[in-house]
């Protein structure tokens, strides 16, 4: 019922979902519209669980444009 | 591990979790409320407007530390700026607003709690809901870094628009495109502009929202806008929408910002419920907010007195199932359902209007006489002027 939230193991496999800490304002925009609750924030630091299906939502939603695709 | 046990945990230390938190210790009902930041009230996530018959009906007093300004009426500007919906004090008896500093306001509910018998704790964040033999019994946190079990009768997901709480018990609280407005908000000094009323401007400036000017001071305001999801093409846009507006309005010639806020707002339909044995939601946890205006404040705090008082009772009978706390569904609901529906089938309308059509709306409605300005009278304004346009739920006005 977590849909995800990364464990200790899996966070460094996250996927090709990049989050700009300089850009970031930590309102958790993302977290409460992600479709997969795959997106967590714990202490400022955004994470990007296993569930993240990658259906972009974020990207466009982001107030501060801070979350982008890697690579 | 450390275990403390109480009868209701709130998740969530603002407006809605401190009423739930007051309401409930009051009935003598002991509460822990933890709030994951190191301080309530900040950083702020909100344009700070709110209007004033309610806050009596909750039992919050006015106090000067948190109010930043009385304002004398409300301005609604059509796309072009040739017409605007206005409402002054003379006309509007005590029914104007209010615009607080929430750093203040989120502190004083705190306080109230606090005083009612609430114990607070910052730097605690929820990680898990407890569940044994099928049944919440509490909430797993982190507090200060160490992890902590909190055992309880009854679980309040108080924890805001990005709520967890909800989604881990199984509430389906996840947004539809079209139910998300994405905003920023800057707090602009050395501008020049009318102090004593609050703006609102409609069409293209914000598309799918609108754009808010909230006095705090002389020279000093809250200047935001929201932008519907399904209007955004690409990141950062809304922040892109609002630095345009600022740079075209000659109030704002000379003006820098203080502050800068970013956040997402929900606009959904009332969800279907947010009881269950053992837990509830309040607030913009529970997707409270008004898809009209936005605000989240007034409802959160109905929604908490109602959840406190009823979860009081439920301490006298230690009986916190759902069965129990569907008076609390039943409360809110009355309260605010119709409401809820209304704003969100007008938000679903109004979205759909081009710049063209929200004038002419305007300029009708800013022709009609009206006593107050809220969103029933001014959807009751578009029935008397463009009947076609709300005929789908003129039922609910």
């Amino acid at each position: 019922m977590n849909g995800g939230r990364p464990k200790e193991t899996n966070i460094l496999k996250v996927i090709d979902m990049k989050v700009s800490a300089e850009r970031c304002h930590h309102c958790g925009a993302c977290v409460g519209s992600c479709p997969q609750n795959a997106i967590f924030m714990n202490d400022f630091v955004l994470e990007f669980g296993d569930a993240c299906n990658r259906c972009k939502r974020c990207i466009r939603l982001c107030p501060a444009g801070a979350i982008s695709e890697e690579g | 591990m450390r275990t403390l046990n109480c009868d209701v945990v709130v998740v969530g230390a603002g407006p809605a979790g401190s009423m739930t938190a007051k309401w409930a210790a009051l009935g003598g009902a002991d509460v822990i409320m933890i709030e994951k930041r190191p301080e309530i009230g900040s950083p702020i996530r909100c344009g700070e407007g709110i209007s004033r018959s309610w806050l009596e009906r909750v039992g919050v007093e006015v106090d000067p530390k948190w109010l930043a300004r009385s304002v004398k009426g409300a301005k609604i500007v059509s796309p072009s700026g040739e017409h605007y919906v206005t409402l002054d004090e003379s006309k509007a008896g005590n029914e104007v607003g209010f615009v607080v500093d929430r750093v203040f306001f989120d502190k004083a509910l705190a306080r109230d709690a606090a005083e009612a018998g609430a114990k607070i704790m910052l730097k605690t964040a929820a990680t898990s809901l407890i569940m044994e033999d099928g049944k919440i019994v509490g909430v797993n946190a982190v507090s200060h870094g160490e992890p902590l079990e909190i055992r309880a009768g009854c679980v309040v997901g108080a924890d805001g628009f990005e709520s967890q709480v909800g989604r881990w018990a199984g509430i389906d609280t996840s947004l539809k495109t079209t139910d998300i407005i994405t905003c920023y908000q800057y707090r602009l000094t050395n501008i020049d502009y009318d102090p004593d009323f609050t703006e609102f401007r409609l069409g293209s400036v914000a598309p799918g929202g609108y754009a808010w000017i909230f006095p705090k001071d002389e020279n000093t305001a809250n200047v935001g806008l929201g932008v519907s999801l399904t209007k955004l093409k690409k990141p950062g846009e809304v922040k892109e929408y609002l630095d345009r507006w600022i740079a075209s309005d000659s109030r704002f010639k000379n003006a820098q910002p203080l502050e800068a806020v970013a956040g997402a707002v929900s606009v959904c339909p009332p969800l279907d419920s947010v009881t269950m044995d053992n837990l509830l939601l309040v607030g913009d946890a529970a997707r409270m907010i008004d898809p009209i205006t936005g605000g989240g404040i007034a409802n959160g705090c109905y929604a908490g007195m109602y959840a406190g008082k009823v979860l009081a009772k439920a301490v006298k009978s230690n009986d916190f199932s759902q069965q129990v706390l569907q008076e609390y569904e039943d409360d809110w609901r009355d309260k605010l359902e119709n409401t809820l529906w209304r704003d969100w089938m007008a938000k679903e309308k109004l979205i759909s209007l081009p710049d063209e059509t929200l004038d002419k709306l305007t300029e009708a409605v800013s022709k009609v006489t009206l006593e107050r300005i809220t969103v029933g009278t001014l959807l009751a304004a578009v029935r008397e002027t463009y009947p076609e346009l709300v005929k789908e739920f003129e039922d609910l006005i």
